[in-house]
């Protein structure tokens, strides 16, 4: 079954007195957990389709349906409704919530879930779920600044699992890490994918991080450029096992304790 | 959202910023404090004209002759001297009367010795201790026989006697001569202090109105009746009863203007009562201004703290925080700092009214409804000066508030 289903949207901007075409036609069908990476250099319109796919924005015209839905004309409310429920972000710049811990910061979404408000114990119950699938339950009660980046990264990977999302939407979730990091950051995402079968959507400008996924969707000039299966995936797994240990830090069995706190 | 989990957040972000939140709650305390302090006072001054008009005399209607305007001409007070002993005593029966006192006054020049004063004259009957709740001091105030028989006798005024024979001297037997004509002090009254008005109750002397009538003044009127009635709520149906009896009595034609004034001693007092009112209402007024600008102080850390926490609404719009949760969120912090501001500052409001009555000895009143008010003063300073901030973070753009540095 079809999570996205997007036929001939297009987006303009009117910046000023120019109309900026960002996107120009756009067709685009995403099954049920497939691990699609879309890339492009910048101005090609990948981020505004991030924006539309990830219900922040609307288009001008086209239709967008997600889980059978059409969601391209509804007002503001509604969108933040099926962002919550339907949508998992994870940023580039890992946006928690300083000063809060990691547990706390991984049940954000709850709180917004509207009429069906859970209990603190169940809220605690899940976050503490998703915080294991991301190998950081020891870690529930630090504040993003006793973190690395890929403990942050990997909060909130949790925070966008939470709510059982049709997909997770990462938008450069590597830009702000190191090589390792970032592998260590991939291997979660393809564990997800490939244990879970969670549909994910990964935007990046880089075509290596690019690899780890299934497929490849190339944008250029507010089209798609092309679309394809990717033959030869990257497994992160492997590439980690490749890699020499970091100091001290044994890496454990199925998760790995990437990156060590800042001091 | 509910409620509880925005008021723990509210808590938490607040909790963020210490010195900030307190800093700006400074001038909500302030705002409140002084606006609870200022009403105190006003309270306060009210109380103390209400205490006076208590110790002048409980539910006591005055009837005086003439009308101050008569025909629209201003005639002053006495122009007429159509008021008699016999209006006096009509008007002892009529229902809700308690008691009535004829009065007729002169100044008079009274000499003891060789000391000399001027002071009131005020002829008056024997029911008026009762009706003004005031005893005397030495001695006994004058009797009935007194009154019908015009006796040469006088009670005096503290002040008076303290002015004629000296402070706590006992002056009963004592001769005292007014115009000439000796007069045998009987009694002194207690000592009751100034009216609302600043009259100095205690500098008269009373002796029988038919004294001051025959052997003072030659005349047969009165200038006025003191009238008590039997409850302060007959008193509206007992003023419109005396002014029905007295139109008889003096045979006015309907239309005619009445040639006498019929005033309760509340009505005559909430003149004043009315202008501390508006004092009051004024000084809270000033302090209102030191509300507004907390208010303000509110508005602007608000501001400053959407500004700075703006990539957090844009995450928290992108996890599904609608407008309205985000509205909410930011409102409830600055309701949060007003209303506990405004708790403090009720507390600094009743030490301020505290200190001022002890050490100032001014009379000063915290009014119960003061704390309803204060609150409500607080929550509405919090919602009208949150409400800008807060609509500015829910109408923000998340992809905007999400990118923003």
């Amino acid at each position: 079954m079809a999570v996205i289903s997007v036929r001939d949207l297009t987006k303009t901007y009117h910046v000023g007195e120019v109309d900026v075409r960002a996107l120009r036609g756009v067709s685009l069908e995403v099954e049920s957990g497939e691990f699609v990476a879309i890339t492009g250099p910048s101005g090609s319109g990948k981020s505004t389709m991030m924006h539309i796919l990830g219900c922040l924005d609307r288009p001008t015209s086209g239709m967008y349906e997600l889980d059978g839905r059409d969601v391209s004309k509804l007002s503001r409310d509604e969108l933040a409704r099926i962002r919550n429920r339907k949508i998992g972000f994870v940023f580039q710049g890992f946006n928690l919530l300083p000063r809060t811990t990691a547990l706390d910061n991984v049940e954000l979404p709850l709180l917004y879930n509207g009429a069906k408000s859970l209990k603190t114990s169940e809220r605690h119950r899940r976050a503490m779920e998703v915080l294991k699938a991301v190998g950081l339950e020891e870690r529930s009660h630090h504040f993003p600044n006793q973190l690395s980046g890929g403990q942050q990264q990997r909060v909130a990977i949790a925070r966008a699992l939470i709510t059982n999302p049709s997909m997770v939407l990462a938008d450069e979730p590597t830009g702000n890490l190191d090589t390792r990091t970032s592998i260590e950051v991939m291997d979660i995402f393809q564990r997800l994918n490939d244990e879970r079968g969670i549909t994910i959507l990964l935007i990046t400008h880089e075509h290596d991080i690019a690899e780890y996924a299934r497929r490849l969707v190339a944008f250029r000039d507010g089209r798609v450029l092309s679309d394809q299966q990717i033959a030869r995936r990257r497994s992160a797994a492997d590439e980690l096992a490749a890699l020499p240990p970091v100091d001290a830090d044994p890496i454990q069995a199925g998760l790995s304790d990437p990156g060590q706190p800042h001091q | 959202m509910s409620l509880f989990m925005t008021l723990r957040i509210a808590v938490k972000a607040l909790n963020r910023n210490k010195m900030r939140t307190s800093l700006t709650m400074l001038g909500m305390i302030i705002g409140v404090g002084a606006v609870i302090a200022m009403v105190a006072l006003g309270t306060g001054a009210q109380s103390s004209i209400e205490e006076q008009i208590k110790s002048a005399g409980t539910n006591m209607i005055m009837i005086n002759a003439g009308n101050f305007t008569q025909g629209g001409v201003h005639m002053g007070q006495g122009a007429s001297t159509r008021l008699t002993e016999a209006d006096a005593r009509a008007v002892t029966q009529i229902p809700g009367v308690q008691y009535a006192a004829a009065g007729v006054s002169t100044r008079a020049q009274i000499v003891a010795g060789n000391q000399n004063w001027s002071t009131r004259a005020e002829g008056t009957d024997v029911t008026l201790p009762l009706i003004r709740a005031w005893p005397t001091k030495y001695g006994a105030f004058f009797t009935p026989q007194d009154v019908s028989s015009s006796a040469k006798v006088c009670v005096l005024g503290t002040v008076v006697s303290d002015t004629l024979f000296g402070e706590n001297v006992d002056p009963t037997g004592q001769i005292v001569r007014i115009s000439n004509i000796p007069f045998k002090v009987i009694g002194v009254m207690a000592s009751k202090g100034q009216t609302s008005y600043g009259q100095d109750q205690d500098d008269t002397l009373f002796m029988p109105y038919t004294t001051v009538q025959k052997k003072l003044r030659g005349i047969t009127y009165i200038n006025n009746i003191t009238v008590s009635a039997l409850n302060a709520d007959a008193i509206p149906a007992v003023m419109d009863a005396i002014t029905a009896e007295l139109r008889v009595q003096h045979k006015l034609i309907p239309g005619e203007p009445d040639d006498f004034m019929v005033r309760s001693l509340e009505e005559m007092a909430s003149v004043r009562t009315e202008s501390t009112r508006t004092m009051t209402m004024l000084l809270a007024a000033i302090a209102g201004v030191s509300l507004l600008v907390g208010g303000i102080g509110i508005m602007n850390i608000m501001l400053v703290s959407v500004t700075e926490r703006t990539r957090e609404i844009g995450l928290r719009m992108a996890v599904g925080a609608r407008g309205r949760d985000v509205l909410f969120q930011f409102l409830v912090e600055a309701v949060l700092i007003s209303l506990f501001g405004g708790l403090v500052g009720l507390g600094v409001g009743y030490g301020v009214s505290e200190g001022v009555r002890r050490f100032l000895e001014w009379p000063s009143v915290v009014p119960p409804q003061a704390i309803g008010m204060a609150f409500g003063f607080a929550a509405a300073t919090g919602i009208f000066f949150g409400f800008y901030p807060a609509r500015k973070a829910a109408q923000l753009d998340p992809i905007e508030a999400l990118r923003y540095e």
